[in-house]
């Protein structure tokens, strides 16, 4: 059993710069801040590692911070330019019974995080589900496609904050 | 001349009685086996995590409801659970009591349609008509308790709606009464059935550690064998005041974490909840069960996730605020999402037949994969 600031000192040992920082100024639950890109690297390690065993992957969630600009585009609608969409990464380990909240914060121009379907296949249809509704990259992803939302979506991604419902989708009116 | 074969593609759904939902499954067949199977979900997709942005925090929990409208009381459970802790709510221990009795009678109710349905999914139908009659008496206890059968929204952040109907305890005790001989019927009529143990032992074999890793929890996971259960290992409410067993997967009839264990588990967790219930309702305090319901509910900023133990496995709720009277998001960490994935590795190698015995043990809930 070891606690957030404990697991977050053995990963900054072994990562350097990819474990940004440790949060726990908000109030309930510490989170740490990791690179994208060093993501998969920290996750097979996190399972692996016989101090930390976190052999279960309890969630994983896509989330639209909205920090970026509002801007208006040209039809007049307000969407959001610059900022972050973030995945977090609920862990827990089985045998010693810790648990262990990650994020990643990824640029909303080019969304890119590594997936982490090798240490938990678990995360595939999360990570699937990710992609669907905030249009996260997750890189060697097995089988990213659209999960929940048709295959043949095209009208961008719907949980982003500035998502616009089209107004036709197949040729039928959407908002009737 | 050599015999010419190839892959045939057989799509199984949306529309079948025993997808439990619309559910298409793309089956990949070699002959009558099972080379791959591919789910298709997505057909009940109402974006319930799109609309809770819109709501605000009391406005979510009817949506909750619909996720799985088989255990629409846990649901709600667990959302409440969540905000609790996210506003630090304290929760009369009246409350407590009465959310637990309702937990537990869903997960009796939501057993009962799991093992009725995977009866007649396997060809028995007689068990279904008997698992819908006592189903029934628990759906009554709710609708006089909160006026609704399926959804509920009962359980609200901070206390319940309203306190429980004066006949609820007699009625609960009658239904107790009733109910366990009911058990040894269905046990006589189907769990020791030659024939259904025939259908179902042996087949779908699902090893703890590859459970483990893909996700599964609640019954499939404890059917293999793993004694893996958050009212035990991550207490919440005051599941710690009773005495009750956790049930595991013995492979009594075949090997350990086949589909007959993973159908005799929910047996076993009925016989556990009746326990529980029986101890809950001797002990329950007295209270004002609305008294600790916040008139404004405005957390602080700042992220959770809280999970409970909800009849299908580990039901999660993962809710960002930004300190305003609207959840920023919330995500639902469905146990039935979840626990799908592990589907096609469950399939490979057996029979078209066997998909409809596999894909019935391991209980999913549609409105909740698609949300």
């Amino acid at each position: 059993m070891k606690t957030a600031e404990e697991i977050f000192s053995i990963l900054k040992e072994k990562f350097g710069d990819s474990i940004i920082e440790l949060k726990s100024d908000k109030p309930v639950e510490p989170f740490i801040l990791t690179a994208p890109l060093e993501v998969d690297k920290i996750s097979i390690y996190l399972r692996d590692n016989s101090e930390l065993l976190f052999d279960s992957l309890m969630n994983l969630s896509g989330v639209d911070d909205a920090n970026g600009e509002k801007v208006k585009d040209e039809n007049g609608n307000e969407i959001i330019k610059g900022g972050n969409l973030s995945v977090w990464y609920h862990l827990e380990s089985t045998k010693l019974k810790h648990k262990l909240t990650l994020k990643v914060s990824t640029d909303r121009e080019k969304p890119e995080v590594a997936t982490v379907t090798e240490a938990w296949k678990c995360a595939d249809w999360h990570e699937r589900e990710a992609y669907d509704m905030y249009g996260i990259i997750f890189l060697n992803h097995p089988d990213l496609r659209r999960i929940l939302m048709p295959y043949d979506w095209e009208h961008g991604y719907p949980l982003r904050k500035d998502y616009q419902n089209p107004e036709f989708y197949q040729g039928m009116k959407v908002p009737y | 001349m050599a015999l010419k074969t190839e892959e045939m593609v057989l799509n199984m759904g949306p529309q079948h009685p025993s997808t439990h939902g619309v559910l298409r499954l793309e089956l990949k067949l070699d002959g009558e086996i099972i080379s791959d199977v591919i789910p298709h979900i997505g057909y009940l997709h109402r974006c319930f995590e799109k609309h809770s942005e819109a709501m605000t925090y009391p406005q979510v929990i009817p949506y909750t409801d619909r996720m799985d409208y088989l255990a629409s009381m846990y649901n709600e459970f667990g959302y409440a659970l969540a905000m609790e802790r996210l506003m630090g709510i304290e929760v009369p221990e009246r409350v407590e009591y009465i959310r637990v009795i309702m937990g537990e009678l869903q997960r009796i109710a939501s057993h009962l349609v799991a093992l009725g349905t995977y009866g007649a999914d396997i060809g028995a139908f007689t068990p279904f008509l008997f698992c819908f009659r006592d189903r029934e008496r628990i759906l009554h206890l709710f609708e006089i308790t909160c006026g609704a059968r399926l959804l509920y929204n009962y359980i609200w952040i901070g206390g319940l709606s309203n306190d429980l109907h004066p006949d609820f305890i007699r009625l609960t005790k009658e239904f107790i009464k009733d109910f366990k001989p009911n058990l040894k019927e269905l046990n006589d009529l189907l769990s020791y059935n030659a024939i259904f143990i025939e259908r179902t032992a042996n087949v779908g074999v699902l090893p703890p550690d590859t459970a483990i890793n893909y996700g599964v929890t609640g019954p499939n996971l404890r059917a293999s064998g793993m004694k893996w259960d958050l009212r035990k290992d991550d207490p919440y409410s005051v599941y710690h005041k009773f005495n009750y067993e956790i049930p595991v997967g013995s492979g009594a009839k075949g090997k350990i974490g086949d589909c007959w264990d993973r159908y005799f588990i929910r047996v076993r967790e009925m016989e556990e909840s009746l326990k529980i219930i029986e101890q809950a309702i001797d002990q329950i305090p007295d209270g004002d069960v609305t008294s600790a319901i916040p008139k404004r509910i405005k957390p602080p900023e700042g992220q959770i996730y809280t999970r409970v133990e909800n009849p299908r496995g580990e039901l999660g709720y993962f809710i960002i605020s930004d300190g305003s009277l609207n959840p920023a998001r919330v995500k639902v960490r469905a146990p039935s999402f979840v626990t799908m994935q592990v589907f096609p590795e469950l399939c490979k190698g057996w029979m078209v037949a066997d998909v409809v015995a596999i894909l019935g043990s391991i209980d999913i809930v549609l409105g909740e994969i698609d949300r």
